[in-house]
């Protein structure tokens, strides 16, 4: 067999790392390229801007590029990225909020009962029905209308998969609170998108 | 189990959280209660749409200035 027949090797995480620290920008590079869309959506889900989203990516490389050195190797290099994100993104939303643009928390929010409003089935395979871009836009703007700290709850969880404890040890909350506004996040998206999606 | 004792577990059943007694418990309610059934099964598919959705690309133009602000940065550190 040809070696171009060969599969191109696909350098594994610690390897890379490993490289880059030993001076490999090229290592570097893969690792970025591996990652950057979901540093983004990780970006765009905290902040909701896509300005703000541009910022935490960049910075969360150029921190991670600086700092590679430090980095330990007790987590994985991904974890340890998503890490710098989530720091990035909530210090945008903090100089957001003082200056009056966005609240973090909307404490109207934090209270009160959760209960649904819509009761009736969707349609099956509703993505299925929409042209992929459509599809976007919707779950876009129903995320977009959550509270920035219940939809960076939503993506760590159910997006990105932490657990409830590393979620709360990112975000600097307890438990309970994850677990209570991860409830109300889902519910608050599953309202919205029940909107379009119900059975008539 | 009333409804909103229902809906109150029902996030803690989907992550597989719940002791052996409140699960049995609550999948009675689910299988006699239309409503909750429907909030539990469209709240499943709503993380659903969102694992499989990657909304948010990255723009084309963002990344072009990722890479070049980080082949800067190298510049710099030599």
């Amino acid at each position: 067999m040809s070696d171009s027949l060969q599969p191109a090797l696909v350098k594994s995480e610690p390897v890379l790392v490993t490289e880059a620290k030993a001076g490999s920008y090229a290592a570097f590079e893969e690792l970025v390229n591996r990652y950057e869309k979901k540093i983004y959506r990780l970006g765009m889900n905290i902040t909701g801007n896509p300005e703000d989203a541009e910022d935490v990516l960049q910075e969360t490389f150029l921190k991670a590029f600086e700092h590679l050195p430090d980095f330990r190797e007790d987590s994985r290099f991904y974890t340890w990225l998503v890490r710098i994100a989530v720091n990035e993104g909530l210090m945008k939303l903090r100089k957001r909020r003082s200056s009056k643009e966005v609240p973090i928390e909307d404490s109207q929010d934090e209270e009160g009962e959760v209960m649904p409003r819509e009761f009736a089935d969707w349609k099956p395979n509703p993505e299925q029905l929409l042209a992929r871009a459509e599809l976007e836009t919707i779950l876009s703007n129903a995320v977009k209308s959550l509270p920035p700290i219940f939809r960076t709850v939503f993506y760590l969880r159910d997006v990105e998969g932490l657990s409830t404890e590393e979620t709360a040890e990112m975000l600097n909350l307890s438990v309970g609170a994850v677990k209570a506004r991860l409830f109300r996040a889902r519910l608050r998206l599953r309202e919205e998108l029940a909107k379009i999606f119900k059975r008539e | 189990m009333n409804c909103k004792r229902a809906i109150n577990q029902i996030t803690g059943y989907l992550d597989g959280n719940l002791d052996e007694e409140l699960k049995k418990v609550l999948e009675g309610h689910l299988d006699k209660c239309h409503d909750c059934h429907a909030v539990f099964d469209t709240t499943k598919k709503t993380i659903e749409l969102y694992c499989d959705g990657k909304i948010f690309p990255l723009p084309d133009d963002v990344r072009t200035r990722l890479h070049e602000a980080l082949r800067h940065k190298l510049q710099q550190a030599k």
